[in-house]
């Protein structure tokens, strides 16, 4: 890296910036250096004031006090986006493309390129080729971004920023949604934006990334800034230990081992459904199985397919020794297996409702008493969930969309078992939440387990299942491709199944 | 305006919510005051009597559209629905005066017809939109036109006439009191504490409410989506064949002008109630105070010469416009920054 460079006039600074909501503080006094060519990454806990900040940055929110200098010289950036015209982009976590208009159509608009007053599509759409093939993409500039993956919608959003010139690129959680396989073709691209001297903020959970992509590392922690490292000087356990303010140690539950003679609760045989091809395997009672493989394997399919959330083709699914073919999730409920959606936001919360009907909502039959819902029961059980799963709102009547990310998650979590189940599928428990939390959810699951339930989970991050399963199965392209056990449980053995390098054959 | 200034010092006591929940109250007051006002006879116990009746029919049907709406659907055949009905309750009991004669009972077959027919076309409205996957507005919009024009060949472009003695044996079913309110307003009664019921207290009302603010949410919560919606358009269909029994016998006969627009002003009353017009958020006492408004406004044109009666609808309109207006989030924020 050219040194001379990095010394030079941040492109863009914060200075002691602060910012309140009314009278409630959330950022005291921070500040950041954002250099050409550098990644700096944003770091910190949920309600840490990362998104403040970065909204701060972008001009979507204006600090109470502090000065923000683009090129050294002290600027009000404009609001609403217009700051893109000042070559600082904002990628939000929630992807801002037009779902039903097509990649091309995303990219350029709001600034057509015109030719004798209409538009010029064959230059537009020359255009995002070349800059499709530049990040290594494959995909059409005439595809609709809803017929995309998330992992390419993202890619949209960032060629979006290319074909902006964005000189500052702030990116909210980027990975958060992508493979590793993705993340790495990801980190590629971003490699090559910083060779060309774009300077990229980029806010992540995923702390092994962060040291590996980063030049520089921020740390917040409850509004304050904790500190600005160099990213070769701090590991990724420092980092957490900067973020949550305390030592991290017992991060993963001590591991119960299950009886090697315990029941057999779910047993699934050459299950076919969309996205799902011959897939068997054994979940014993108290068991957490891990599930793992890229994104797309066919892992939420698996289960969706079980619960009757997705029609099954084929296969023998025995729960408890009996058939148990769900027609419908209330089927599956009602026996006691019970799945976690992934998507919390789009398919586990009413976010515009308060917590007590989200809570019961699942197993809202069993809160009716005579012809209505028993609001007492409702009432208790909230309280019970708030204390068991420590649930933190400012007050119980807080909408459910105002809560952080952890908290939500634990909510979901809570009200999965408010069914009471003796098989839980959690599917992806950790997404987008912060170090503190994901330890307690953690907790959580291998608690719930010790219980006698038996709980599969579902993660894209190796860590956690290496850290938190008995087994792991690997799923590759709707197929399992291998099972491991105990001490075989690393990183290597899952990526390789993962990868389809090595493959078991099942019987 | 006195009275928004007024409220907006409130929020900080009894929060924001309740003066939207309030609101449709405060509305129908400002409104009978205003009647009082222009002529003191608004307020005598003939007029509150004939209001009350009147707005019994959109009352009714509107309880059962609170439940469309809120579970996130909408249904703009009930109109023609009530068209069509009357025109069959009319034929059915013109023809069975031959085998039952003039008495209750063929009143009886009458209203057990009406009720069968708006069950089953809420049935159809409620399988076309989930076992369909049609969205619920091209259905509605479907069904509107065919019982509309089903009415219009039932009575071959005329008028169905019930049968002169049954009237009088059908009759007081809208005409006579009981405990000194009128039958249609007792139903309208009994109707509103059901829906109450039905969408605050009981599993059915929560799971249109989820549906309503994320189908995919109640999916994964082991709500049978399918069922829940085909019930809400069922529960409406009932609603209206109740609304057309306790029509009928006002004018004895059906047209294809019965009920024009009924489906409009239904949907009004909802939505000055404060339900929310995408779903998920459902108020019946709104609804019924909405339903209340709308007559009302009607009623003070009758009764005064400074507004055209013909402008009813633009007052209705104008009503609507600003409840939904008022209803907006920023709305009180707004206000206290002024």
């Amino acid at each position: 890296m050219p040194d001379g460079q990095s010394i030079g006039v941040p492109i863009l600074s914060a200075d002691g910036i602060s910012k309140s909501f009314g009278s409630v503080p959330v950022l005291f006094s921070v500040s950041m250096d954002i250099r050409a060519g550098e990644v700096h990454a944003l770091i910190g806990e949920n309600g840490a004031g990362k998104s403040t900040f970065m909204k701060i940055l972008s001009g979507f929110l204006q600090p109470t006090s502090g000065h923000i200098r683009l090129d050294g010289v002290d600027t009000e950036l404009p609001g609403n986006g217009q700051s893109e015209a000042l070559g600082i982009v904002l990628i939000h976590q929630e992807l801002n493309l037009a779902e039903q208009m097509t990649v091309e159509e995303n990219i350029f608009l709001g600034r057509e390129i015109m030719s004798r007053g209409v538009l010029d599509r064959a230059t537009m759409r020359a255009m995002v080729r070349g800059y499709l093939d530049d990040i290594g993409l494959d995909i059409s500039p005439e595809d609709r971004i809803s017929d995309l993956s998330i992992a390419q919608k993202q890619m949209v959003e960032i060629v979006k920023a290319i074909s902006r010139d964005a000189r500052v690129l702030i990116m909210d959680e980027p990975t958060a949604v992508l493979t590793e396989a993705e993340t790495e073709l990801f980190f590629a691209q971003v490699r090559r934006l910083k060779a060309r001297g774009t300077a990229i903020v980029f806010v992540s959970h995923k702390l092994a990334e962060v040291s590996a992509i980063s030049d520089q590392v921020t740390v917040l922690r409850d509004g304050q800034w904790i500190g600005t490292h160099a990213a070769s000087d701090v590991t990724p356990d420092t980092m957490a230990q900067m973020m949550v303010g305390r030592e991290l140690s017992d991060f993963y539950p001590p591991m119960n081992e299950v009886d090697v003679d315990a029941d057999r609760v779910l047993e699934v045989r050459d299950l076919v459904a969309p996205g799902v091809h011959n897939v068997s395997f054994d979940l014993r009672r108290g068991e957490i199985l891990g599930f793992s493989g890229l994104i797309g394997a066919g892992r939420t399919a698996v289960f969706e397919a079980i619960c009757g959330l997705i029609p099954r083709e084929r296969g023998a699914i025995t729960f408890d020794g009996s058939s148990a073919q769900f027609g419908s999730v209330a089927e599956a409920r009602d026996a006691g297996v019970v799945y976690l959606t992934k998507d919390r936001k789009e398919k586990g919360l009413l976010l515009g409702q308060k917590m007590r009907p989200n809570l019961s909502l699942f197993a809202l039959p069993k809160f009716v008493k005579g012809l209505s819902v028993d609001r007492k029961a409702e009432d208790a059980a909230l309280e019970r969930a708030i204390r068991r799963f420590d649930i933190r709102a400012r007050d119980p009547n807080v909408r459910v969309g105002d809560l952080s990310g952890g908290n939500q998650q634990k909510l979901l979590l809570a009200k999965v078992m408010e069914c009471d189940p003796r098989v839980l599928i959690i599917d992806e428990p950790t997404r987008g939440i912060d170090v503190g939390t994901k330890q307690q959810i953690y907790h959580f699951i291998a608690a719930i387990a010790a219980e006698g339930v038996s709980v599969i989970v579902v993660s894209s991050e190796m860590p956690e299942i290496i850290g938190l399963c008995h087994r792991v199965v690997v799923m590759r392209e709707g197929e399992i491709t291998g099972v491991v056990t105990g001490d075989h449980i690393n990183e290597t053995e899952i990526v390789r199944y993962a990868a389809g390098l090595k493959r078991e054959h099942q019987q | 305006m006195t009275e928004t200034t007024m409220n907006s010092a409130k929020p900080s006591l009894l929060r924001g919510f309740d003066l939207k929940a309030a609101g449709p109250a405060i509305a129908l007051l400002i409104l009978c005051l205003i009647g009082f006002l222009l002529n003191p006879a608004f307020l005598s116990e003939g007029n509150i009597t004939n209001l009350l009746t009147r707005s019994a029919f959109i009352g009714i049907i509107a309880v059962g559209a609170t439940f469309v709406i809120t579970a996130g659907g909408i249904d703009l055949s009930v109109g023609s629905m009530a068209a069509v009905i009357a025109g069959v309750m009319i034929i059915v009991m013109n023809s069975a005066v031959d085998t039952f004669g003039t008495g209750v009972t063929t009143v009886l077959i009458g209203c057990g017809c009406s009720i069968i027919l708006g069950l089953g076309a809420g049935l159809v409205n409620g399988f076309l939109t989930t076992k369909g996957k049609i969205e619920a507005f091209i259905v509605t919009l479907g069904t509107m036109g065919i019982y509309r024009s089903l009415v219009t060949y039932f009575a071959d472009g005329g008028t169905l006439s019930l049968n002169y003695d049954i009237r009088g044996v059908y009759r007081p079913v809208y005409y006579d009191s009981f405990f000194g309110l009128p039958i249609p307003v007792w139903v309208f009664i009994v109707v509103s504490i059901a829906g109450w019921f039905l969408l605050n207290r009981t599993a059915f009302g929560r799971y249109c409410t989820a549906i309503g603010s994320n189908e995919s949410v109640a999916k994964y919560s082991a709500i049978k989506v399918d069922r829940v919606k085909t019930l809400t358009y069922v529960i409406q269909g009932l609603c209206v064949s109740l609304a057309t029994i306790i029509y009928v016998p006002r004018l004895g006969s059906a047209s294809s002008s019965t009920g024009v627009l009924w489906e409009l002003e239904a949907i009004a009353a909802v939505i000055i109630g404060g339900t929310v017009l995408k779903g998920g958020y459902g108020r019946i006492g709104g609804t019924i105070l909405g339903a209340l408004i709308l007559t009302t406004i009607g009623n003070i044109l009758n009764f005064t010469d400074m507004i055209s009666n013909y402008l009813n609808g633009t007052m209705q309109g104008l009503i609507i416009i600003v409840a939904v207006w008022l209803q907006r989030g920023d709305w009180g924020r707004n206000k206290s920054a002024d």
